[in-house]
Parts: structure tokens; sequence; C-alpha cells
């Protein structure tokens, strides 16, 4: 069986102070090898606990992940993980950045070597190579998180907001990026975002999540993504069944903050 | 107080000085020096090096000044040195003599000797007194008189004025004082120049301190002084490195390690090292062993929280990278903890020299037979200020190389210190 099964899965966080969150409830999933999913919400329903579980750096209070039928215990390099920011090695050249799951491998440096060109000639970094990260941009510092994930040649990528702290234009050709390595190295993907649009984009399958206790409220099959990959995401905004759809998740989101705010100001 | 306020002066004044005048020539056009906004901004603040360079002129100046240096054009009023005199006049049985007092000052290092006098005529001889500067002195005017104080005479003025025991009146080129008992006391002018057992002139520091590396100081070379020292501050910073920085790292990474050691580190960290030189002694006396302990100890604390705050510093992020990216523990331990923590570690270890060095000193001056601390402990004894001083410069000289030295190999090993 191939592919990604998220089973059941329940998340509850006992507070120090006594009491406990309802991260996660009875969250379902199964995702085919080569499938982009963007996963929207509002704030504290649960995606990066999500992710984290899928990642293997929690473990569910109930259920569990199951990728290529193993279960997922810990992380492990089949899960590549894109982080927001600030998870790139200052004390590593761009180069080593990248290269370092295929070190980890103890891959042999020509051919190591060999994945870490191509990758940062594809990301556009070849100028860059042996830059210090801290001398990079922070469009740039993503295209190697990116670039330094795809190196270890993962099953899975887990995308946790990796534009969220860009610049709207840096981001829309990030986005453009994202698409075009999708479609290159068929990878599937799971990707957090609070952009609407960078959802609707990005996303094959698009998932909406629910707050309190987190759940999986609406999924959407997009035809977005696929047109993306060849044209110019901005003709692709004009597609007619894009602006209803991004209205009517709008609103579903809307409500949901909404309902959020009534509940807390009643509560206090 | 004084110095003080001429300190201020010239702080202000120059301040004024270097503004008014070299504008232009500090005038950069860098990146800083086009920020509007620098008042509030740290990193816009940069050392003024016409202010530094005046700063040190200016405590040569004041140095020299007030020591009576040849190098330095202005002095403050130095002591009265050379001959005075005033006079006396002594009463007994109803009647009156005046006597004079020839009182000569001399510098505190050469006596003259005392030339011969005429006594005058009356009954109230005249005296002769040589008096050190900075000094006072007792003068017994009526030693030598026909009817002394055992006959029942006094003194009753000075310079014609009348005084009492206690009492005190003002001469020339001094004060004169009179004991309860009556005899009277004479006090050369100070000046406002220091002492050269307080404070010697920067001059006689520096010749002392080319005698010093020529000659030595007690049986060993001035090199071998200070090159002791360092020795003992970097066997017991290594030691204390050696032990540290793994301690740290285990207590970061292990809650067994860190709750055995926790208290024991906790507690120790307050402990200033020199409150550990008694016991030391006790332990390991006062020979090298001891000496290397106590650096170790000093050095050791501070490397074991260092290190354990570069650990408990690692983003988790990076470490959850890592581990995504399929590193094993000691994987994520070589190249992520391991880097993520020099620069904590390397901030540590530049405390941790300067305790040391500090703590070193202070353990020479208790007890030691060589070394920086031991060479100024000693001069102290015999009153060889200017050794002490000569010392305390080296010792300042050397601090503050060796921070300069762990800041550099700082800026080479981690250069993406507070850049992350
Ligand atoms: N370690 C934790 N301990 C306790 N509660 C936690 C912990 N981590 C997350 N939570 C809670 O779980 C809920 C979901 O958090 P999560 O970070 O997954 O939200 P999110 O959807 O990623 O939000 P955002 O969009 O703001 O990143 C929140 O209510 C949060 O308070
Ligand atoms: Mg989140």
């Amino acid at each position: 069986m191939t592919g990604l099964a998220i089973d059941d899965i329940s998340m509850r966080f006992e507070l120090p102070k006594g009491g406990s969150v309802q991260a996660l409830k009875n969250v379902s999933l199964d995702l085919k090898p080569g499938e982009l999913m963007s996963v929207l919400g509002p704030s504290g329903c649960g995606k990066t606990t999500l992710l984290n579980i899928v990642a293997g750096f929690l473990a569910p209070t109930e259920g569990k992940v199951v990728l290529n039928g193993e279960t997922v215990v810990g992380p492990a390099a089949e899960r590549g993980m894109v982080f927001q920011q600030g998870a790139l090695f200052e004390w590593m050249s761009v180069r080593d950045n990248v290269g370092f799951g295929p070190k980890m491998k103890g891959m042999a440096p020509g051919e190591k070597r060999e994945i870490v060109d191509h990758l940062l000639d594809v990301t556009g970094l070849g100028d860059f190579k042996e830059k210090a990260i801290y001398e990079l941009s922070g469009g740039m510092q993503q295209r190697v998180a990116l670039a330094r994930c795809l190196a270890n040649d993962p099953d899975v990528i887990l995308m946790d907001e990796p534009l969220g702290a860009l610049d709207a234009l840096t981001r829309e050709k990030m986005q453009g990026l994202v698409l075009k390595l999708w479609r290159e190295t068929g990878k599937t993907i799971i990707l957090i975002t609070h952009s609407v649009e960078e959802a609707l984009l990005l996303g094959e399958r698009l998932l909406v999540m629910a707050p309190r206790p987190g759940r999986i409220h609406k999924e959407y099959r997009l035809p977005f993504a696929d047109m993306g990959v060849n044209a110019d995401l901005r003709e692709v905004k004009k597609h007619e069944d894009y602006n209803p759809t991004r209205e009517e998740i709008l609103s579903m989101i809307w409500n949901m903050e909404e309902e959020i705010m009534g509940r807390s100001e009643t509560s206090a | 107080m004084t110095i003080l306020l001429i300190y201020i002066a010239l702080f202000v004044g120059s301040f004024f000085a270097v503004k008014a005048v070299g504008n232009f020539l500090t005038a950069k056009s860098d990146f800083t020096s086009l920020k509007t906004v620098t008042f509030g901004d740290e990193s816009a603040v940069r050392a003024n090096r016409a202010a530094s360079v005046m700063s040190i002129v200016a405590i040569f100046l004041i140095w020299g000044a007030f020591t009576g240096s040849s190098l330095v054009p202005i002095h403050a009023p130095g002591p009265f040195i050379g001959d005075t005199t005033f006079t006396y006049t002594a009463t007994a049985d109803g009647q009156s003599d005046e006597g004079t007092v020839r009182v000569i000052v001399h510098p505190v290092a050469d006596k003259p000797e005392a030339p011969e006098m005429a006594p005058g005529d009356g009954f109230a001889k005249d005296d002769i007194a040589l008096i050190g500067a900075w000094r006072s002195g007792l003068i017994r005017v009526d030693q030598n008189d026909e009817l002394g104080r055992d006959a029942g005479a006094v003194v009753t003025a000075v310079n014609g004025t009348a005084i009492e025991p206690d009492g005190r009146v003002q001469v020339d080129n001094g004060v004169v004082n009179m004991t309860r008992r009556g005899t009277l006391n004479f006090t050369p002018y100070r000046g406002w120049q220091m002492e050269p057992v307080w404070l010697p002139s920067p001059e006689t520091v520096f010749w002392r301190l080319v005698e010093l590396s020529r000659d030595g100081y007690q049986n060993f070379r001035l090199l071998e002084h200070l090159g002791w020292s360092l020795l003992r501050v970097v066997a017991g910073f290594i030691l204390g490195a050696l032990v540290g920085i793994p301690l740290g790292y285990a207590m970061g990474l292990s809650d067994w390690f860190r709750g055995w050691f926790d208290p024991i580190v906790e507690f120790m960290r307050p402990v200033p090292p020199l409150a550990l030189i008694p016991l030391v002694i006790i332990w390991a006396g006062i020979g090298e062993p001891g000496k290397i302990i106590l650096l170790f100890l000093a050095a050791l604390w501070i490397m074991t929280i260092a290190a354990r705050a570069g650990v408990s510093g690692v983003k988790i992020t990076k470490v959850h990278a890592a581990y995504s990216l399929g590193a094993s523990k000691w994987q994520v331990m070589r190249h992520v903890i391991i880097p993520n923590s020099l620069p904590e570690i390397f901030t540590g270890a530049r405390v941790a020299m300067g305790v040391c060095w500090g703590t070193v000193v202070a353990a020479e001056l208790v007890a030691a037979e060589k070394g920086a601390g031991m060479m100024i402990m000693v001069a102290s004894r015999f009153q060889l200020t200017d050794i002490v001083i000569t010392g305390i410069i080296l010792i300042g000289v050397i601090g503050y190389g060796i921070d300069i030295l762990m800041r550099q190999a700082e800026n080479f090993l981690v250069p993406w210190k507070g850049r992350a």
C-alpha cells in the first residue's frame, strides 16, 4: 500500500496547570503519491499540530499515521519538512545546507555535489552556492530550505507556512517554483498556509479545518494547481471558478473566526 | 575632589573643542553616518576615537601634573622645599625674649647635614630644624634656651601672634601648631602634588618598568612573573573547559545529568572563586597545583553554564529539521547542537578568561613565589609604589590583550554569531 494515510487522529495537550486542549479530533485523510494538498483554517485549529504528527515530532494521543504501509513513530528522511523560517544552519554555507541530507546518508561526495548543484540551479541559487546563510534575503533562504528538503529525496514534503514571511511579489514567484518542483519531482506535498489565494493556487486538494476541537471542515478538489504548472499564476486567477471558490472559503473561515471571537467574548 | 573637578572640566572642554574644530576630520560617509536616528540606536553609537585618545592623554596629564612629572608642562603647586624661618617669643619669670627658628625643608629621600648656626642673644636662643617635604616635625625650641621649659619658660607667640596649646599660627611656607604640652610643631606647605610613595610620576613608573624587565624582581625576571601568571590561567582555563563543556552538554541533553548536577552548579555558581582560596590552600597548599585547582574551579562553572545555555539555546526547528533530513542523534549533536552552541561557549570563555585572570592575581597576592600578583604584593610591603603601579598596568594590559585575542578568535570561528 503506497501513499500517506492519516488514520483517525486525535491530539489532546495536557496543560501543566491542569485541564487540557483538544487540538485535533478524529482527523482522517488519505493522500496518494504525488498529490498536492493545501490546508487552511483559522489560527489555532491544529494545522501545525497535524503536520508535526505526520512529521513524527509528536505522537498522537489516538490514531496513527501510515506511510507506504509503515506506521510513523518518529522523524525520518522519507518525510521532509520545510519550516517557515529559521531552520537553516547558519554555520554552514548554502551548499552544505542543501547537502546536509545526502551527507547524513553517507552519500559519496561526487554524487552529492551533483544533486546539490542541480537543485541550487533549479531554485535559482546558482550564484550563491558558497555564501553564508545570513548573507541571503528571506526569499533566498526559503529557496535554500526547499532545495535542502528536495536534496534528501523524501516521499512526502510537509510545509508549514513556508512562504508566510515573504513579501507578495517574492511569494508569487515562490508559488510558481513550488508548483514547478511538484510537477517535476512528483512528490506528495502537504502545505499549510494562511493565504486563501495560495491555498487555491497550490492545492490539487484543499482542506479547510475548523477549530475547537481541530477537525476537517470541508475538502475541495481544485483544477488550479494543474493549470498553474504551465501558466502564469495571474492568468489562473482569472478562471471563472476561481473567485467564487475564493469567496466561499473566505466567508467560511470568516464565520469560524467570528464564532471564536463571539465565544471568547461571552466566556470572558 | 579638585582632581575630579579638573577631570570633568577636561572631559567637557575637550568635547567642545573637538566638536568645534574637528567635525570635518571625523566625518565619514558610511552607512552608520547616514543614520538620522542615533540617539537610542545603540548600534549607531561608535566610540569617538578622538575622545579615546584625549581620555588617555587627560589621565597622563593629570597624573603628571599632580606628581611633578617633567613630561608635563603644567604642574599643580608642589610642596615647599627650601629654607624658611619664623620667630617665637618665650616668656619666663615675667621677662620675654624672641628667638628665630630656621627650618630646612628637604626632599624625603635626601636629608642634608644641619648647618652650624650662631645661637643669637637673649635667653631664647635661635634654633635650626630639618623637616622632610610632606612631613611635619616637632621643634623643641626651648631645648637650647637658657631658660627652658623646666625653668618655667613657655612659648607665648609665633611671629608675634599669640599662641596657646592646641593653637595654630600661619607662617611663611607652612603652619606652626602648638601641642597640648606646649611644643611647637611645624608643617611645611604641602601643595597639591602627591607624594611619590602614594603616587610616583609616570616617568618613574616607566623607568621602573625598564629596570624590572632588565633586572627582574624577587629572583625572577619580569617575563617569568607574567608568564607564570598566564600559564596558570591558561592551564586552569583549559582544564575547566575540558570538563565544563562536556558537562554542560550532558546537562543540556540528559535529564539525569541535569538533575544530578543542577544543585551543584547552581550552588557553586554564586560562590566567588576568591572565597575558595583559603580552602584550596588548606587542601593543596600554595604551590602550582593549588593555583591551578582554583582556576579550574573558577572556569569550570562558567563553562558548564555556557555550554548548557548553548544547548538549550538551539532552536527546536533546527533540531527537527536535522532529524527529518535523516540525521541520527549523534549527527544532530555533531552538526547542529555543537556548532549552534559555539557562540555561547565563546561568550562563556571570554568571561571565564577574565575571571581566571582576576583570580590568579588575587591568589598570587595571597601566596606565591612568582607571578604578577606576588610582585605587586611584595612591592607594596616595601612601599615601592612604582612597582605596584607598573604591575597593575601590566596586569590590565594583559587582561585586555587576552580579551582582544578571544574576540578575534570568536570573529574567526563563529562568524554567524548574532546574525541568525
Ligand atoms: N505544546 C502545546 N501545549 C499545549 N497546547 C498546545 C501545544 N501546541 C499547540 N497547542 C494548542 O493546540 C491548538 C492548535 O495549535 P496549532 O499550533 O496546531 O494551531 P495552528 O492551526 O497551527 O495555528 P496557527 O495558524 O496560528 O499556526 C492551539 O489551541 C494551541 O493552543
Ligand atoms: Mg501553525
